[in-house]
């Protein structure tokens, strides 16, 4: 529990030339089997925070170094580096054009050089473990919100992370399917996956998270963990949000 | 009522039997379709070079950064665009014929290669409409699993793109084979070249022209049920 896996420090991201501070002096360290969940209002740069570890969001200045080494270093191949952190994203960004199986087994199979037998047995365990083995077949578009969430995730898995990212995965679902998709969450995080999971999702928090983290404005404002967080928060900005989230 | 059906049968026999006009007929229109097909491919390949070119340059610049390199070639595409699409396309054949391939005798590739860049032009604004209504976050998506820039294009975004864009695709495809009808000012005998032949020996320009034209028309339609065919293949996918 202790190694390190990212260590980010001093993370600004301006927009047009500095007017927009999206992220303002964030450092902070993410350890091996860690769930840190990122909390905050909206606009407070908890997404952009999680965008840039990956570097979606490529950071204005400030360090992300993963397994020892600053990705934002220009000589890094970012793509090794994203191969191994699975994301998941708020509308899902499933391939419309290929099957549940092409949508899960096409990064594999290009990037990682795997036979088809192989990924595709992968495939269909992953599918299996979230409910979905006879979807294998069908297209996005047939498939619902929280299925699509539970597939995304998956596909993800496959490429076998070190670290899975979530951006407000359960934001954009029906009340009735943030369940499934939390499920397969707390499993993941109960299997020793290290997670950085920015949601609005509080119970969630308190339960799995090990880590929580309030940020506002750009900045970390408190971190700790969920019961630090939920049961004594010390700023009032915390408290302030807490009690607006919290009925 | 009579005498003009004879009639009728005379012009006919006259325009496509006698001294088997039939046989150039076919010539023709063979040498009419291989330029339009060969022109729509060189014109797919230069389109999505150009369309990933400047989508990618838009891309960075949205981003906050630039690649020299890039916007070389971007520079270079707009120039491309410009020219071509600023100029008539007989001009252009012109240019190719007497100054740019001057020494070849092939005039059928002089006329392919010139239609192929005129169409790449348009069918690169085509494809870059295409490029630009996929959501951002397929990008991403492609990104987040490790795929490169030029990957993740040939996977995941030219090919919801190409779906997107059939039906302009279709429209473009058309208008390059009614185009092609200029090349016999260069002397290729396409589709019109033979109408203008029989017109000139036979001195009636009736049934010759009524002629192509109803096959022009024909083979347009065929295009467009293939079009079709194509497009809900592609949507019940």
């Amino acid at each position: 529990m202790n190694e390190v896996l990212i260590k980010v420090e001093n993370l600004s991201r301006h927009f047009i030339g500095g007017k927009i501070k999206a992220l303002t002096d964030v450092s902070y360290e993410i350890k091996k089997g860690q769930v840190v969940v990122v909390i905050g209002p909206s606009g407070s740069g908890k997404s952009t925070f999680l965008r840039c570890l990956n570097m979606l969001e490529i950071p204005t200045s400030g360090s992300i170094v993963v397994d020892g080494v600053n990705i934002l270093d220009k000589n890094v191949d970012i793509n090794q580096y994203r191969m191994k952190m699975g994301m998941v994203f708020q509308h899902f960004n499933l391939f419309p054009h290929m099957d549940i199986l092409t949508n899960m087994t096409i990064a594999p199979l290009k990037l990682k050089k795997q036979t088809p037998e192989e990924v595709k047995e992968k495939a269909m365990q992953l599918l299996a473990r979230v409910g979905l083995e006879d979807r294998a077949d069908a297209y996005p578009n047939q498939l619902s919100g929280g299925q699509k969430q539970r597939i995304a995730i998956v596909r993800a898995l496959m490429m076998d992370p070190e670290v899975m990212l979530f951006d407000e995965p359960t934001s954009a679902l029906d009340p009735e399917m943030v369940g499934e998709v939390l499920d397969v969450m707390k499993e993941l995080a109960k299997q020793g996956m290290t997670m950085v999971v920015v949601t609005h999702e509080m119970g969630f928090a308190k339960e799995v998270a090990d880590r929580v983290v309030f940020m506002s404005d750009g900045q970390i404002l408190e971190e700790g963990n969920p019961k630090e967080i939920f049961e004594h928060p010390r700023c009032a900005r915390l408290k302030d949000f807490l009690a607006k989230v919290l009925i | 009522m009579k005498e003009w059906f004879a009639e009728i049968a005379t012009a006919f026999s006259q325009t496509f039997i006698e001294a088997n006009r039939w046989k150039a007929l076919l010539s023709s229109i063979g040498v009419t379709l291989r330029i339009t097909f060969f022109a729509l491919i060189l014109g797919l390949i230069l389109g999505i070079l150009v369309a990933v070119v400047r989508s990618s340059h838009d891309q960075l610049e949205m981003d906050g950064k630039s690649n020299k390199i890039i916007n070389i070639l971007n520079s270079l595409c707009s120039l491309y665009l410009t020219v071509i699409r600023g100029t008539p396309v007989m001009v252009q054949m012109m240019i190719m014929y007497f100054v740019i391939m001057a020494s070849t005798t092939n005039k059928i590739l002089v006329g392919t290669i010139t239609f192929g860049i005129n169409s790449g032009a348009y069918v690169a604004e085509i494809i870059r409409s295409g490029i630009m209504s996929i959501d951002k976050g397929q990008m991403e998506a492609g990104r987040s699993l490790g795929f490169n820039y030029v990957q993740t294009m040939g996977f995941i975004i030219i090919p919801q793109a190409i779906k997107n864009i059939l039906p302009a695709l279709g429209n473009e495809f058309i208008a390059l084979l009614k185009e092609t009808s200029i090349v016999n000012i260069i002397g290729i005998k396409d589709l019109t070249k033979w109408a203008m032949n029989v017109q000139g020996r036979t001195y009636e320009a009736f049934m010759p022209f009524i002629g192509i034209a109803a096959i022009y028309l024909v083979i347009v339609i065929g295009i467009s049920k293939l079009m079709s065919l194509l497009e809900r293949k592609m949507r019940n996918e």
